[in-house]
């Protein structure tokens, strides 16, 4: 469909994409890959939202996936994505809106009750905080954890380590002792990085002479 | 409920008594289709809330990939959804061949949707069977089991291991079919259709299995829709919707097949739904088989995807391609695609976000089950603690997808 952006008529998905730009708390909406994103306001999502489900010319009746994604070197670190699917036009929407650890985001369960486990999920495991949600208990992780691991700055082995102590008759958790350091290599080519060999110094000055 | 409350006049006391208890269900439970802890609150024999607790199997699968070159993270896809782990995978290979901007040849194509379809059979006999003997009935998971061991011997022929396949990969298959295969492939599906029909006559009638299952966890179009559903039990709900039709990818848009759908939205139409799904993929099958021409099954670029062995015992340019992609891997362009498939148990998505290095920044996992599950409160609302077992198998959840 992205090829097909070119010629003079616009697509069904770009007629959509200029629709849902003109909605209110939508920032931008770009189509790449064939696939529509909306960038939204975080303050006028849950108008934005209901607007999306009822309005007949999206009809977004299902929201299938609603996840986080850590961007830690930005001022607000998160994403807050939303995959919005309408089954009677078939077609699809991603809504991305940013937020901060300390700023919540409005629910959406009141739209869609399937949010709900989405919304714990994420909060499960970003420590992103929804608004208006009753039910915001950690979901996937263990009970009594402490931390959101798919931050970008959680450690990929954690931090504790589960076991069985045969002598206290009881599940203990320890701080988590590798035997050998994770190994993370890094991939960038050093062919690319290093301009000058070992040894070869005197015809890079005369090179620099020329 | 049964609550009473005394009112003394005059006095603003209050007696209050409920008449209620809670339960376990699992993890430990063989209804409960893995390590479910599901928490019912009973008035009497009748469920009044459940509240289902998952991620027993929780193994952070998301963070793993972040870690994992693109082709090292595929094995993770297996792992998910057990019982039908080649079109997880599929699910992922579409993402890294959207973001990497490459086609599969036409033979990877129809291979792809070869194994595809067998899965769905491998799947849906599991959950059928499996569902009957929750339910009470021994038979079927005699017999189902026995057809799925000639479908594995399938999967292990193409791809050397009976369930964690690592077949599709980005690019095309890991390999092309063995000789002979599609040949057994035929004749298998020849003799399919009448187990389904033995299988049916020991349920589709059955009294006990209809009084176990017929308006037991009713949800209406409306419902499915607002809880995320896909799949069967969105068609059960009277939905027509398949991604297979309404978004194809891969060939599927040149197969010919029915979309079954029924109006009840009850158990005994999402045990009907599958039945015909199997009918239907076997006539896919049949149409691959025919439609397959020799040919690469996967794409020729060895950026992407390795030379073969006998190239590398002569070609020192083979050799320096594949260790490279053994150990760095390829770089995928930065962008984001959420790519679906229709697995057995519905839509299976991968939200994928590249930042042009060799692993994934975020790869999101979107479970067809974890919608699932979350509804079981308001399915099971107002019914019998065995009816639960039936919802739970009515949903086909398998655990390794829902927790990740």
């Amino acid at each position: 469909m992205a090829e097909e952006a070119q010629t003079e008529a616009p697509t069904p998905l770009e007629l959509l994409g200029h629709a849902v730009a003109s909605l209110l708390g939508v920032r931008e909406t770009s189509i790449r890959l064939g696939e529509l994103t909306a960038h939204a306001d975080r303050d006028g999502l849950a108008a934005l939202m209901l607007t999306l489900r009822d309005d007949p010319r999206f009809a977004f009746e299902q929201v299938m996936d609603i996840c986080g994604v850590d961007w830690p070197e930005r001022a607000e670190r998160f994403d807050v994505v939303y995959n919005l699917l309408s089954v009677s036009l078939n077609h699809r929407l991603r809504v991305v809106v940013t937020t901060d650890a300390e700023t919540p985001v409005a629910s959406v369960h009141g739209i869609w009750p399937a949010a709900t486990w989405w919304e714990r999920e994420a909060w499960d495991l970003y420590g992103i905080i929804f608004s208006g949600q009753p039910d915001l208990r950690r979901i996937l992780t263990d009970y009594g954890f402490e931390g959101h691991p798919l931050r970008k700055d959680f450690p990929l082995t954690g931090y504790v380590e589960v076991r069985y102590d045969e002598d206290r008759k009881a599940v203990v958790y320890e701080p988590v002792k590798l035997t050998q350091d994770f190994r993370n290599f890094d991939f960038m080519s050093p062919w690319e990085a290093i301009t000058t060999l070992p040894g070869d110094e005197k015809v890079q000055a005369s090179r620099a002479k020329d | 409920m049964s609550e009473t409350a005394v009112i003394e006049p005059g006095t603003s006391t209050q007696t209050v008594e409920i008449d209620s208890h809670s339960i376990n269900f699992g993890p430990q439970h063989p209804a409960a289709h893995g390590v479910l802890r599901l928490i019912l609150e009973l008035d009497g024999e009748i469920v009044e809330r459940a509240d289902p607790h998952i991620g027993l199997l929780h193994r952070g699968t998301e963070k793993l990939i972040e870690y994992k070159t693109y082709m090292q993270a595929v094995p993770y896809f297996d792992r998910l959804d057990y019982v039908s782990p080649m079109c997880e995978e599929h699910a992922f290979a579409l993402a890294v061949e959207k973001l990497l901007g490459i086609t599969v040849p036409d033979r990877g194509q129809w291979i792809r949707v070869l194994f595809a379809e067998i899965t769905r059979v491998l799947n849906h006999l599991l959950n059928l069977t499996t569902y009957a003997l929750d339910c009470g009935a021994i038979t079927p998971a005699l017999w189902g089991f026995e057809e799925r061991e000639k479908l594995m011997e399938f999967h292990e022929a193409a791809s050397g291991a009976r369930l964690h396949a690592n077949y599709f990969r980005p690019g095309g298959v890991s390999k092309d079919l063995p000789a002979g295969l599609t040949d057994r492939i035929g004749e298998w599906a020849d003799v399919f259709p009448k187990f389904i029909d033995d299988l049916e006559t020991l349920l589709t009638t059955n009294r006990i299995w209809k009084q176990r299952t017929v308006d037991i966890g009713v949800f209406s179009a409306e419902q499915a829709l607002a809880w995320g559903f896909s799949g069967p039990p969105l068609r059960a709900s009277g939905v027509p919707w398949d991604l297979r039709r309404a978004q194809p990818y891969d060939k599927y848009a040149e197969v010919e097949f029915q979309i079954p759908v029924t109006r009840n939205g009850d158990c005994y139409d999402r045990y009907l739904i599958r039945l015909i799904e199997m009918r239907e993929s076997v006539k896919i099958i049949k149409q691959c088989l025919a439609k397959m021409k020799p040919g690469p099954v996967k794409v020729e670029d060895r950026k992407f995807s390795p030379p073969t062995r006998a190239e590398m015992k002569r070609s020192m340019e083979a050799l320096i391609h594949h260790f490279k992609l053994y150990t760095e891997g390829y770089h995928v362009p930065a962008g984001e695609t959420y790519s679906v498939v229709e697995t057995p148990k519905g839509e299976f998505g991968v939200y994928l976000v590249a930042d042009g290095t060799n692993k994934p920044y975020r790869c999101k996992i979107r479970s067809t089950g974890f919608a699932f599950l979350q509804a079981v409160d308001v399915m099971a609302k107002r019914h019998m603690l065995a009816d639960v077992c039936a919802i739970i198998g009515s949903l086909d959840v398998v655990f390794g997808e829902i927790d990740r």
